[in-house]
């Protein structure tokens, strides 16, 4: 099965799209990069190629985890399965 | 189909043990070959282009400083036109200002590589006796470098420095990686290594500290990351938010600073940096890893690692940014199949089949090697064969 999504790191709870985009409900193949598993999940939303799917439902003020690290806050709840981008999420600098 | 994987699953390819450069008087090797008319200010532009036309095969690089600055400003100024004169890719210079004494001690410091250089100053002469001058000395030095040949130097002759632009979510799954790759596979070869962007490394900055070779190294580095942050924090008028990351960055679905840190941070795999260097300051320390305080523009952080001495570029971008420099190759790849398709004649070495699984990280890794050495031998980047030479002062603070 062809790779949908991809996931740095086990401990991320975002992935990141690698085909031109996937729809609503779409069942999607995740290859975690790190220990070299597949997952699936079903997409709630329609994202474009480079953007980001949440993995678990996640709360405001929750950190998003990517490469297994720290990239930001969540500002707006977000549903397992939803675009994960500007509109939800902020820096924790600046 | 099983020749395939068998060359998947198989240890990744021989890496060449030499390339053909320019063989300098100083015993630093060339990528190119150029004769360099260099400005040493704003005003001297005029005159260096007229130069530059008149005698085919020059080049000028026109600038947009070199008045009234002072203090460590000044200091980089300078720094900036000598480490770009001494550059092994410049075979001679001309070095054109405003007055004799600011170009006297420019062409002083480039003579000490013992290359051709000489200098000329306007006042008292005009543009036009000046460019008559320039050109006569122009022509000379170009026929001189025509004849200069390429010959065998070892890999460890490379000093090769990275940056990565327009990043998006691929430049951190692959093409940076990609880059870590060929670091972690060129480094124990003696090559010399440079990283910098250090604003774009906010978030990353502890596990970035954590990579210096010595306790000393990670401290120079976590102060170096906190004043550049403390004077960001100090001119930062909103959140930063579309110059941090960039609309393109934004676009390509990258959300915040420490998630583009974090996949600019894959640039240099898992090697470890021995020092910290100063804007364009020349590694002092050996072969290895070095990371360079340098602003996140790309012309700017290229003109600096070029005037510190690197000799050839490697360039990762997501969205398609499309940079090149005067004196200093400069390799782009990517691993975005839109970037590809749709900006093709900007991308040196497509990584692409990264995201398809089709290709993995130490083949592409050894696809960047050879697309580096074969620029490397002479065939033109495609930032080359399109125009692109940025030359970017950095400056500092306003002149006085």
């Amino acid at each position: 099965m062809s790779t949908d999504i991809i996931i740095h790191d086990e401990k991320d709870n975002v992935g990141v799209v690698v085909i031109d985009k996937i729809n609503p409900k779409q069942n999607c193949s995740c290859w975690i990069m790190e220990n070299d598993k597949t997952i699936q999940i079903q997409s709630a939303n329609e994202i474009q190629l480079g953007h980001k799917i949440a993995m678990i439902d996640l709360n405001e003020g929750d950190t998003i985890l990517k490469y297994g690290h720290d990239i930001g806050k969540v500002v707006k709840s977000i549903k397992q399965g939803e675009h994960v981008h500007v509109h939800n999420v902020k820096t924790k600098k600046w | 189909m099983f020749t395939m994987l068998k060359q998947r699953s198989g240890k990744s390819m021989e890496i060449p043990k030499s390339f053909l450069g320019y063989k300098r008087e100083n015993d630093r090797v060339g990528t190119r070959n150029h004769v360099i008319i260099l400005p040493v200010d704003d005003i001297s532009n005029a005159c260096a282009e007229a130069v530059a036309n008149n005698i085919k095969g020059t080049i000028a690089l026109p600038h947009s400083y070199g008045r009234l600055q002072f203090g460590a400003d000044l200091n980089l100024h300078f720094r900036t036109m000598i480490g770009t004169g001494k550059n092994p890719n410049v075979a001679a210079v001309i070095v054109i200002g405003i007055e004799p004494k600011w170009t006297k001690k420019i062409v002083d410091e480039i003579a000490k590589t013992g290359k051709p250089v000489e200098g000329f100053h306007i006042e008292r002469t005009g543009d036009i006796g000046t460019i008559m001058k320039a050109s006569k000395k122009a022509q000379e030095y170009v026929m001189w470098a025509s004849e200069k040949q390429r010959e065998e130097c070892p890999l460890s002759d490379l000093w090769i420095s990275v940056k990565c632009g327009e990043s998006d979510t691929t430049s951190g799954l692959a093409a940076n990686p990609t880059v870590g790759n060929l670091m972690d596979k060129l480094e124990p070869l003696g090559v010399h290594l440079c990283f910098g962007e250090t604003s774009e490394l906010t978030g990353a900055e502890k596990v970035c500290a954590a990579r210096g070779a010595t306790s000393e190294a990670s401290k120079k580095f976590m102060k170096t990351w906190s004043d550049y942050n403390d004077f960001i924090l100090k001119e930062a008028t909103d959140d930063l938010s579309e110059s941090q990351p960039t609309a393109g960055n934004i676009a390509g679905g990258l959300t915040t600073i420490e998630e583009k840190a974090f996949g600019n941070f894959q640039k240099i795999g898992n090697c470890k940096f021995i020092d910290v260097l100063g804007p364009a300051e020349e590694p002092t320390k050996g072969k290895g890893l070095y990371f360079m305080d340098t602003s996140s523009a790309a012309a700017e952080c290229i003109t600096l690692q070029a005037a510190a001495g690197f000799n050839i570029h490697l360039f990762p971008t997501g969205q398609g940014n499309i940079v090149g420099n005067p004196i200093e190759p400069v390799v782009k790849l990517t691993a975005n199949p839109l970037t590809v398709k749709g900006m093709g004649e900007h991308i040196d070495c497509d990584v692409s089949k990264i995201l398809s699984r089709e290709m993995n990280m130490s083949e592409a890794g050894d696809e960047l090697i050879k697309s580096m050495i074969r620029v490397a031998n002479g065939r033109l980047t495609c930032a080359e064969s399109l125009g692109h030479k940025e030359f970017v002062m950095t400056k500092l603070y306003r002149s006085a």
